[in-house]
């Protein structure tokens, strides 16, 4: 698990400002066992390698915290899973990667979610710009009512970028493996493809405003195995450009394609009596699947739960 | 335990038995017919007015001298002048000027109701729309008499008008035309729906083109007669009618905004795009459909607006014909009420009462025609999601 070693923990306790102290300490001290549980020797990403730096995030919806105790560091162009059963939170945390719980009004975030270094929920931090570098490719394909072509050039269009679309268009089609299937129909309307082709299409609409992070939202659920293959063929080939992090239901899939996984739960939270999602445990895929330190996640991947 | 009775499920099976008990059968019968009958009834009170309206129409039509309903100085029935072009033109006016009020207007709230307001705004101001469509249109026909008339339409005055009015117009021509060449930049090999709204354009372009340069025209004619006092005139009584139409519109433009999936919205801000851009880029475009059948619509409750008319437009009985808005004049609706109003009603030249019915066909036709295509405009809009 790549957690907040006692030290860093110490170092935070030091930033952290005044008012949020009795939360701090509070959250804090609901993780020191999870750390202490789990913690295994892990040389810690640190400057341009971490992407990522999440401590003590918690979100909330009104005044229900539907997740807590997330703690993780994520490394530059590698593949980063979250796997857990239905409502532990697991979209949520992805989506305050970006910004995206911003659109709805009364989700509220909490602790440090840190991007290279800046605090993405700095009041000053346009959650407009952050969306340009940390893309997002979402469970149902969603394409615009528009053509092929006007979908891919969306996002360099509301960027301001006018020339060189053709190029991007055709660029971006082919990292996501739907070039040679659409290049003779580029104007036709994008609704008429299948779901796979419209998966495909989403990606290389969010490849094509050249982000630095792809956040993929159960990307493959509505996708048929050969779809779905696909798609994790296209992940693995665009891993060396973009860091990708992945929220998926299937734990076959997160073994197979990620280097990362982070196993969320669902827990009774005894502050208001409802359930909570949290982070149990995060590391390497291949550990986490053969010998997690936490006894929820082998009971969870080994089918006796969830 | 010791009960020996068999059971029902024991018993041996007939058709009989499952035939259920034959009390129950008539009764849904009965209710069948019932609801049947309501309908029925509603359908053949429909066809009646039909029958009738078409009845003494085909009288007017098959007995009138058409020079008299062509080029004539104006709208006299009860001398025997049924001039239309006075009260189509009218008619025109009204909707037009209508529509350029409740276009706007019920768009930019939908727009505001559905993408911007906050779940508590949105509770206060769509009640408020809802009692603004349920204000009496009579009640806005005296409004719209006693102050859209003096304080605003005179008021602002002629130069005022021709500016505003041309304003209005030249900015429409602009956005239209935008898109036009948005469109028309498009490669060969465009599907379908584009050559589609390719047409359209250009007949929006067109039409507005016409308005300005009758608008222009119509308020240079009125330049002696504006200062003079009138008891109303076609501007006031269009305002007071787009006033009327801004909730129609709103309402249905705002249902087929909320029936775009919140996932294009997430797409589309996911992809870095304001606010403003998803809403203008992928929100409106995915339901021009409903948009347009709220226009439809619209135009078509203008048309059909009887009261505020009848007592803003500045002329009963009759009408000269008059091609500007600051005339006054009879529109189809005002003509056909204030015919069958009054002492004397309907009596004069042997056709005076038919024409009312001929009038009540054109009515008719022409917004059947506008709710049909309304109707398939929406339905392109459920269709796709």
């Amino acid at each position: 698990m790549v957690n907040v070693t006692p030290s860093v923990q110490d170092a935070l306790k030091g930033i952290r400002v005044d008012e949020d102290a009795t939360t701090a300490t509070d959250e804090i001290a609901i993780t020191v066992p999870t750390a202490a549980a789990s913690s295994t020797p892990q040389d810690e990403p640190s400057g341009d390698d971490l992407v990522f730096d999440v401590s003590e995030l918690s979100v909330f919806y009104g005044d229900f915290r539907a997740v807590r105790d997330v703690n993780m560091k994520i490394r530059r162009n590698e593949i980063t899973a979250m796997i857990g059963p239905s409502g532990c939170g697991k979209s949520t945390v992805l989506r305050s990667f970006n910004r995206m719980n911003d659109l709805i009004p009364t989700a509220r975030v909490a602790g440090n979610l840190l991007y290279r270094g800046v605090d993405l929920y700095d009041e000053r931090v346009d959650p407009v710009e952050v969306r340009r570098r940390i893309g997002m490719v979402f469970q149902k394909p969603n394409p615009f009512p528009k053509s092929i072509y006007d979908n891919v050039a969306y996002g360099p269009r509301v960027a301001g970028r006018k020339k060189g679309l053709d190029e991007v268009v055709e660029s971006s089609l082919r990292k996501a493996a739907l070039w040679d299937e659409v290049k003779d129909r580029l104007q036709d309307s994008a609704i008429g493809l299948s779901g796979g082709q419209q998966q495909r299409l989403s990606i290389a609409r969010a490849i094509a405003v050249d982000p630095e992070v792809l956040l993929m939202d159960e990307p493959c659920s509505a996708l048929d195995p050969i779809a779905t293959a696909r798609i994790e063929e296209l992940m693995a080939e665009i891993k060396a450009e973009y860091t990708i992090l992945i929220v998926t239901h299937n734990m076959q899939q997160a073994a197979r394609v990620s280097d990362r996984t982070a196993f969320f739960s669902v827990e009774l939270d005894e502050a208001n009596d409802r359930r909570t999602g949290l982070l149990v445990e995060y590391t390497d895929t291949a550990k986490l699947f053969s010998n997690p330190d936490d006894e929820r996640t082998e009971n969870y991947i080994t089918g006796r739960f969830g | 335990m010791t009960d020996m009775t068999i059971r029902p499920d024991r018993a041996p099976l007939t058709v009989d038995v499952l035939a259920g008990p034959v009390s129950r059968l008539r009764k849904e019968t009965a209710i069948r017919w019932f609801f049947f009958s309501a309908a029925l009834v509603s359908i053949g009170i429909s066809i009646l007015i039909i029958w009738s309206l078409v009845n003494e129409a085909w009288t007017f039509i098959s007995q009138v001298d058409w020079s008299v309903t062509w080029g004539e100085t104006g709208w006299f029935p009860r001398r025997g002048l049924y001039d239309m072009p006075t009260l189509l033109v009218a008619s025109l006016i009204v909707t037009i000027v209508a529509m350029f009020v409740a276009g706007p207007l019920g768009l930019g709230s939908a727009i505001y109701l559905s993408e911007y307001a906050s779940r508590r705004t949105r509770s206060i101001l769509k009640p408020v729309l809802e009692v603004l469509a349920g204000v009496p249109s009579v009640v806005l026909g005296f409004f719209a008499l006693f102050f859209i008339s003096p304080q605003l339409i005179e008021r602002i005055g002629r130069n005022g008008w021709l500016v505003i009015g041309a304003l209005i117009v030249l900015t429409y021509v602009a956005l239209v035309a935008g898109w036009a060449r948005n469109l028309m930049k498009r490669e060969a090999g465009t599907p379908v729906s584009v050559q589609v709204q390719r047409i359209l354009m250009l007949t929006l372009l067109v039409a507005g083109a016409l308005v300005l340069v009758w608008w222009v025209n119509g308020v240079a004619e009125t330049a002696d007669t504006f200062a003079v006092k009138r008891s109303g005139q076609l501007a006031a009584a269009a305002v007071g009618v787009g006033i009327l139409t801004i909730p129609l519109v709103a309402s249905i433009a705002e249902d087929a905004l909320a029936s775009v999936p919140r996932e294009l919205r997430e797409a589309s801000a996911g992809l870095g795009a304001r606010k403003a851009t998803t809403t203008t880029q992928v929100v409106l475009p995915a339901a021009v459909s409903g948009i347009v059948a709220a226009f439809i619509i619209g135009i078509s409750r203008a048309l059909g607006e009887t009261m505020v008319v009848f007592m803003a437009g500045g002329a009963a009985d009759a009408s000269q014909f008059t091609s500007s808005p600051f005339d006054g004049g009879l529109t189809m609706t005002a003509g056909m009420a204030s015919l069958a109003t009054g002492t004397d009603s309907v009596v004069g030249e042997g056709l005076t009462f038919q024409s009312l019915y001929f009038v009540g066909m054109v009515l008719f036709l022409l917004t059947l025609f506008l709710n049909v295509v309304a109707g398939r405009f929406v339905n392109r809009v459920r269709e796709k999601y």
